[in-house]
């Protein structure tokens, strides 16, 4: 384990559209990066290991847990997170459907499942509820019982559809 | 959303705080930024059972960048909500691997952990007690020697000299004597392992202790007061110098209850110089460090007359605590007078028994013992039904309970208290058990089978346990609501603003329910536990919306020259209905001011309560009472499955569930809770277990890797049903249903198992290892010539 001091590095990465900069500890995580250096804490930390998907974030418009990848390996790419999808007054209408299909409990989970169902629709604009289950089977919810979730993600896929061809 | 009348509560308005928790907006305890903050790492017992000879704090305290660490001699206060039987760091005694030893705080993550590891700890290894038949044995090691000198409530019986923390005993009629008049006497035992809540929230908690010797706690945690309360009784602060804020929750299933990571913090801040710490449990520390639900060693003696009628119960629920019952004591009281589950049982004998452990802490889970002995008791249900060769569903209605029906405690329910029959009833039809139900699967390795479960349970909690609210009207008539009930999920704040805004006839919108609670500024609440809020809060929002109604009525009167019983609260104003004059809101919130420069009246705002009416003890030796709780909640649900017999495993493929809510408050959060509810359900039926190695008194499987909760490739397809009888001194007739929704699907999938293989499993969870053993056990038992059993 490194303590205190690591190796240094320099990064440039593309942050919900701002270019950032930053000299950190090789060994620092992408979730720590976004959540203690830009306080952009809507990625949350639920297990540190890769099984919960409470961290997701797109690079380059993948879905990634971030806090199983360094800071380091966004160098030069571009990360989204929930603060950079949409507000209030213009929620991404995948946020919409999240309100309107009560897709929402204790919320910790839900920064993740969007932008991993983000990522998903990236691909695959029209999927089916299996397609869109098998997804999201890395994103843990204690909540939901999963249903409204995906009925969410298909209403956000609907709507997204729409608004392409509008 | 506002012109559809102000029917508010009924309605899917949209959640108070969804657009903060789909924006990242939505802040969590570890959101939180604190200037100068300072990491904690807690140092925990290796061993399960041990004396604590010694303590070396001396090393951690050189590691650069440590600020204080802090042991058992330092603080040795008692904490416990109900049985103070903990002290905030293990004192002379360890009593499970994890078992809080000392902490550090230190200006980084990295530093706390290395001044940690450096804290040597003396032990003297003593044997541990791994499970409750070796807890009851007369010379079993005592988890508690001094048992007898805690501090406890009058409604707690530990025994002293034993391993026992509570013991509630239910007599009922004559046991023995209906026993011999019964056609048939079926016996079965059941057990449950102890599993973990599972919040996708960890545990975590900021102190900060100023120079002043205020303390202030931001924490991940379901009851601000409740933590305040057990914080001043712990290290003897007022309560008015402590204040607890409570931010976004994500996830509390009872885990969060009452108090835990606080105490830990406040010890280590009171030596930081007014620097705030922040104490927050790893994934792997959140499965066997702060708390898990109770293990249940479960044996059921049913006797039942020709006609089906169980007429004698004998219910015996032995609890695995583990190593600390403070709140645990309660989940083995509650399990005590409601041992008898949804049913009318004339002569009962039940015993519910808290055993101390060397194991994880047992404590409040969702369900409150409930789903732990619905999984014993419906599934004995199940096992008579088809032993006396009756159809399950119909010898559940045969002995349900009902209007006019008295429960184990003897409490003869009225109409108020929900309709169990028709739940079973929708439930059984909707899932299918009513029709024949050849195996469309032939003789194939996949079977399918059909089960199902009812439910009950009360809130667990002091009988005066009280919510409360504030209501204030702004300048322009929109309405701020205060409160300190938690939301964690479960939609709280949007069912607090719908009955304001019907009570008072405004726009959804014009509600805000913008105070996180805080115990500076926001009034009291017991605790969100128990299914207790939308019924409690409920209630104090209708009493605090009627005082700000007859304050602006009142004001109206003056300005209107006429009497206050005559005019009426209209949207957006005052109206006289006679004259059809009216005075906006907007001119009496803040009161009225005539033409000529004088003013009436003033800023409209109330503070109401509630506590439940007319609660009475049980008995203490028969817990005999005739009203022992405020209210009781029944349900049922169905489950269809597929086995496949090859490999044993099973899959859920469709639940069906059936509650008597009282009130729909909100449709779509309603649905939520129970879809949530069932897949949690799931989740332990199929697959949780915490996995102690007896070894070395670990948990084997403290990773989410190892330790698998329900994903959305588990989830079944779900329909949720509610019946709306009233309930009496709910809000607008609600009930509460949160914890409900999990009770009965274990057992209804391990019906639907019989339903489908002839064989039943009676331990949690039903793994594809247990019913494959299972299925082989019956092929050898045909084998060996018992064809037919
Ligand atoms: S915190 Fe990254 S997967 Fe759980
Ligand atoms: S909403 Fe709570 S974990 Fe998903």
């Amino acid at each position: 384990m490194t303590t205190q001091t690591g190796e240094q590095i320099s990064i440039r990465v593309t942050v919900n559209g701002r270019v950032e900069t930053a000299e950190l500890r090789a060994d620092r995580s992408l979730l720590e990066w976004l959540r203690e250096d830009l306080d952009l804490t809507g990625a949350k930390l639920g297990c540190n290991e890769g099984e919960c998907g409470a961290c997701v974030v797109l690079l380059d418009g993948r879905p990634v847990n971030s806090c199983l990848v360094l800071a380091a390996e966004a160098d030069g790419r571009e990360v989204l997170t929930i603060e950079g999808l949409g507000r209030a007054g213009a929620l991404h209408p995948l946020q919409q459907a999240f309100v309107d299909r009560a897709a929402v409990q204790c919320g910790f989970c839900t920064p993740g499942m969007i932008l991993c169902a983000l990522g998903l629709l990236g691909e695959n604009p029209d999927p089916s509820p299996d397609e869109i289950r098998r997804a999201l089977a890395g994103n843990l919810c204690r909540c939901t019982g999963y249903q409204q979730i995906v009925e969410a993600v298909l209403d956000g896929a609907g709507r997204m559809r729409e608004g392409a061809r509008t | 959303m506002s012109g559809q009348g102000y029917d508010w509560v009924g309605q899917d308005v949209e959640r108070v705080d969804a657009v903060d928790k789909v924006t990242g907006a939505a802040r969590y305890t570890a959101d939180l930024k604190f200037p100068r903050l300072l990491h904690a790492a807690v140092v925990r017992s290796s061993l399960p059972h041990a004396r604590l000879l010694h303590v070396d704090l001396g090393p951690a305290l050189s590691v650069p960048g440590v600020k204080a660490a802090v042991c058992g001699r330092d603080v040795p206060f008692h904490v416990g909500i109900y049985l103070k039987d903990q002290t905030v760091f293990a004192c002379d005694r360890v009593r499970y691997v994890g078992d809080p030893v000392a902490a550090v705080a230190a200006e980084s993550p990295e530093a706390a952990a290395e001044a940690a590891s450096r804290i040597a700890i003396d032990y003297e290894p003593l044997e541990p007690v791994f499970d409750v038949e070796r807890g009851l044995e007369p010379d079993a090691p005592r988890v508690h020697p001094e048992l007898g000198r805690y501090e406890c409530v009058p409604w707690i019986t530990p025994e002293p000299g034993t391993n026992v923390c509570n013991h509630l005993k239910v007599r009922k009629g004559d046991f023995d004597a209906a026993l011999k008049r019964c056609a048939h006497v079926i016996e079965n035992r059941f057990a449950v392992p102890q599993v973990q809540h599972v919040p996708l929230e960890p545990h975590v908690s900021v102190a900060r202790v100023d120079l002043a010797g205020r303390v202030e706690i931001h924490t991940s945690a379901q009851s601000p007061f409740t933590v305040r309360h057990l914080l001043c009784a712990c290290f003897g602060f007022k309560h008015a110098d402590v204040r607890v804020i409570v931010p976004h929750v994500g996830g509390g299933f009872g885990g969060k209850a009452g108090i835990n990571l606080e105490p830990i913090a406040t010890a280590l801040a009171l030596r930081c110089d007014g620097r705030p710490v922040r104490v927050a449990v790893d994934r792997s520390e959140e499965f066997y460090a702060v708390v898990v639900r109770q293990g249940l060693q479960a044996s059921l003696t049913s006797g039942v007359d020709e006609n089906g009628r169980v007429i004698a119960q004998k219910m015996r629920y032995v609890w695995d605590c583990g190593a600390y019952g403070g709140y645990g004591v309660n989940v083995v009281r509650a399990a005590g007078y409601t041992c008898g589950g949804a049913y009318a049982f004339d002569h009962v004998q039940g015993d519910s028994i808290g055993v101390y452990t060397n194991r994880p802490i047992g404590s409040a889970y969702r369900g409150f013992g409930m789903q732990e002995i619905h999984w014993a008791l419906e599934s004995q249900m199940d096992a008579v039904a088809r032993e006396i060769g009756m159809d399950p569903v119909e010898f559940r209605l045969r002995n349900c309970l009902g209007p006019g029906k008295a429960t184990v405690t003897g409490q003869v329910l009225d109409e108020s208290a929900g309709d169990v029959a028709t739940c079973i009833r929708k439930v059984a039809c909707g899932i299918g058990l009513d029709v024949d139900r050849t195996d469309p699967s032939g003789g194939g390795p996949i079977r399918r089978g059909r089960g199902m479960a009812c439910a009950v349970k009360a809130p667990a909690m002091p009988n005066d346990a009280a919510s409360s609210v504030i209501l204030k009207f702004c300048e322009d008539a929109t309405l701020e609501l205060s409160l300190s009930g938690v939301d964690i999920g479960q939609g709280l704040r949007t069912v607090a603003a719908q009955y304001a805004a019907q009570a008072l006839k405004l726009p959804i919108e014009s509600v805000r329910v913008h105070n996180l609670p805080d115990t500076h500024l926001s009034p009291y609440d017991w605790q969100t536990v128990a299914s207790r809020q939308t019924w409690a809060t409920g209630n104090a929002v209708l009493r605090a919306a009627e005082d700000c109604k007859r304050q602006l009525l009142e004001t109206a009167a003056s300005a209107l020259g006429r009497p206050a019983d005559a005019l009426e609260l209209d949207a957006g104003c005052v109206r006289d209905p006679d004259s059809g004059r009216s005075v906006p809101l907007d001119r009496l919130v803040m009161g009225y001011l005539f033409e000529d420069g004088h003013a009436v009246g003033g800023p409209v705002a109330a503070c109401a309560h509630f506590v439940p009416e007319g609660l009475l003890f049980l008995d203490p030796e028969t817990s005999q009472s005739k009203k022992p709780v405020a209210k009781w909640t029944f349900g049922a649900q169905g489950v269809e499955i597929s086995v496949d017999t090859r490999t044993g495993e099973i899959r859920v493929d469709r639940v069906v569930a059936c509650y008597d809510v009282g009130k729909v408050v909100h449709p779509s959060l309603i649905r939520g809770q129970t879809f949530g509810g069932i897949v949690q359900g799931l989740g332990t039926g199929l697959m949780e277990e915490l996995v102690l190695d007896r070894t070395s008194g670990r948990i084997a499987n403290a990773t989410l890797a190892d330790y698998k909760i329900p994903s959305s490739l588990d989830a079944p397809r779900m329909e949720a049903g509610f019946l709306e009888t009233p309930q009496a001194d709910g809000p607008l007739g609600a009930r509460g249903v949160g914890e409900h929704t999990m009770i009965p699907t274990p057992a209804a999938i391990a019906n639907a198992l019989v339903d489908a293989c002839g064989v039943r499993v009676h331990s949690m969870p039903l793994t594809a290892e247990k019913v494959l053993a299972a299925l082989d056990a019956r092929e050898a038992g045909r084998e060996g010539g018992h064809r037919g059993s």
